[in-house]
């Protein structure tokens, strides 16, 4: 097998009022990948953010590059599935990472990412919040508390052989990705389940590597009724359905 | 392989069925198939039993899980110091914030 350079990895930032992050996690993506001497792509797909934050991805292109960086928008709300659709229709990379653009995940996993997938010639590379050393900053134990009790229904109900469901930040094959995108129709933290299950059906192999995220949003963001009732809502659908 | 293509609510129905009909068959009399009574007053309650003993074993795992969720205090400043790093670097290189 070639050396390194064989494989490219692409980024798929999706992007909603990112303007302050965006160009520290672009940063620190381009110091990991120099690092770690991967060859990479970053490609940032925006829903038509209204603070600047297309206006800041350009400096960037400018920056590093248009063969590092690269931009796309799309301009309706777009669920995360749409996002990747559209930011995988120009991914040179063979393999793809998806990650928050907030800076809950840091780009240093990367690389372990990437040395988990060859260890196990594994087909997914998930992030795991709930094994290892992986755990969560910033939050307090009522937010814990469910996000544990909510992991452990959905072991009893779908047994789906990876520990963090929910988690966002993962490596793919890109052909596995786009396989998946094909089957997968929920939103939001079901979407990310939905593609765990599917892959285990499709008998996709699934390694895990343990992530801290880092949440400074806690305080402002919305963990309420509503995201619970969806979902319970989309777990028991998973449940009847896979 | 039937498992495989079988829903996970079709597996718990065809698992629950299972189970149900062989409990109830014992513990109900069902002609022909008589277990001396001992067994038989300790039959008809097990289910409750099952279900309470899971109620405490899920309790207690969640439990568990939840005392020894890691709190990443060290990533978070770690991230702090990144951030500085990226905020200095990319303003030499002439990103306007």
């Amino acid at each position: 097998m070639a050396a390194g350079g064989a494989h490219k990895v692409s980024v798929l930032l999706p992007t909603y009022n990112e303007r302050d992050n965006l160009p520290l996690v672009v940063w620190l993506l381009v110091r990991t990948f120099q690092d770690s001497g991967n060859n990479f792509e970053i490609i940032i797909i925006d829903d038509g953010s209204p603070d600047g934050t297309q206006e800041i991805a350009e400096q960037l292109v400018k920056i590093y590059g248009s063969d590092k960086i690269v931009m796309r928008e799309i301009s309706a709300l777009f669920s995360s599935g749409t996002a990747y659709i559209h930011g995988m229709k120009h991914a040179t990379g063979n393999f793809i990472v998806i990650m928050d653009a907030d800076l809950s995940h840091h780009p240093k996993f990367i690389p372990e990412f990437i040395r988990k997938q060859k260890e196990g010639n594994f087909d997914i590379v998930s992030g795991t919040r709930y094994k290892g050393n992986g755990g969560v900053y910033g939050w307090d134990l009522k937010r814990k508390l469910i996000s544990r009790g909510a992991n452990f229904i959905t072991q009893v109900l779908l047994r789906p052989g990876a520990s963090d469901l929910t988690g966002s930040f993962r490596l793919y094959r890109k052909e596995v990705l786009q396989k998946l995108m094909e089957k997968c129709v929920s939103k939001g933290y079901v979407f990310q389940m939905e593609m765990i299950v599917r892959a285990r059906q499709l008998g996709y192999t699934i390694g895990e590597v343990p992530i801290t995220f880092v949440d400074r949003v806690y305080g402002e963001s919305k963990l309420g009724g509503n995201e619970i009732v969806s979902f319970l809502k989309g777990l028991l659908t998973l449940f009847a359905t896979t | 392989s039937l498992q495989a293509a079988m829903t996970k609510l079709g597996q718990w129905l065809c698992g629950l069925a299972l189970l149900g009909s062989a409990w109830a068959a014992l513990a109900l009399e069902a002609p022909g198939l008589r277990l001396p009574p001992p067994f038989r007053e300790a039959l008809l309650p097990l289910p409750l039993y099952l279900l309470v003993a899971f109620g405490c074993y899920s309790l207690a795992t969640v439990g568990y899980r939840l005392a020894t969720f890691n709190d990443c205090e060290e990533a978070a400043a770690e991230l702090q110091e990144h951030i500085k790093e990226a905020r200095r670097d990319l303003r030499q290189r002439g990103l306007r914030f």
